[in-house]
């Protein structure tokens, strides 16, 4: 049978996987937006077990907000992302110092 | 397949194949979804992620030709240090959730706010999202709809050369800015 902790550990596997790849990619705006999603779904998968395994419905609609602002997220990343390189003709995040406050 | 998934995800980083193991990802986890009995936040996954948001990416990195090898300059060297504080941090939270005891609260079904009996998945969150979430609901379009409104704005760009029709000029037009009465004497033509 699996319980509640299988999910919590492929969830948490899932996230630290998403650290990982804004660790290891810190170059590569794409990516690091890829390695958000991951993080993103990892939470989903944790609120919607959670949400079956108390028995409680807002767990799932929750997660279907999280799922929103994911969307919303990823779109405004890709614009942004988009009239960088327009500008610029790269991406890597390390020469992003024009905004120098 | 609980293993698969975070094993795919870990392949996740090649360069362009990337987009394609993040649309797995999300498959492996629709599907886990699935099987706990959450069908309707499953199909709303496969839709929105796969259908949508992956699309978009794959998009962006098809249309910006990116030299990705420059990129990964420096993976090698964030590895050892990446993987030591992965690991670290995934033990910690491994061994947070083997220590977890549920206190009071009981798992099982019933619980604070339990799905009606006989109710299927997608109509127990119907109910309860257009009951008390309706407000939450609402604003979740409006995120989505200033999402939208601002990606378009973001990359929208005049572009020089466009000859848009342009109707107050056409209506304001008149036929004497247009022709010119001449009398022309027999033999010597008109000079336009």
């Amino acid at each position: 049978m699996i319980g509640i902790e299988h999910y919590l550990v492929v969830s948490s596997i899932l996230f630290v996987m998403g650290v990982l790849g804004i660790f290891l990619n810190r170059k590569n705006v794409i990516i690091i937006l890829m390695a958000i999603e991951l993080i993103l779904l990892a939470v989903n998968i944790n609120l919607v077990a959670f949400s079956v395994f108390l028995g409680d419905m807002v767990g799932q609609i929750f997660a279907m907000f999280v799922l929103t602002v994911a969307a919303g997220e990823a779109a405004i990343g890709l614009a942004i992302l988009v009239i960088y390189f327009r500008g610029r003709g790269t991406i890597a995040v390390d020469d992003v110092n024009q905004m120098k406050g | 397949m609980v293993i698969a998934s975070g094993a795919f995800t870990i392949l996740a980083r090649n360069p362009v194949h990337s987009v394609l193991w993040l649309i797995l990802a999300f498959f492996n986890a629709a599907g886990l979804m699935v099987l706990i009995g959450a069908e309707f936040i499953a199909m709303l996954l496969v839709i929105v992620y796969v259908g949508s948001v992956a699309v978009l990416f794959l998009f962006v990195v098809m249309m910006l030709d990116i030299d990705f090898a420059e990129l990964r300059a420096g993976f090698m060297k964030n590895l050892p240090l990446g993987i030591a504080l992965a690991a670290v941090f995934l033990a910690e939270m491994i061994f947070g959730i083997g220590a977890y005891q549920a206190g009071n609260i009981a798992l099982g079904k019933g619980g604070l706010n339990p799905a009606r009996m006989g109710a299927s998945n997608i109509e127990a969150v119907g109910e309860l999202l257009y009951t008390r979430y309706i407000f939450l609901f609402e604003s979740a379009g409006l995120i989505l709809l200033v999402a939208m409104v601002g990606a378009i704005v973001l990359t929208h760009r005049k572009r020089a050369g466009v000859r848009p029709q342009n109707i107050a000029s056409q209506v304001r037009r008149r036929p004497e800015d247009a022709t010119r009465k001449t009398q022309p004497v027999v033999g010597e033509g008109v000079e336009l």
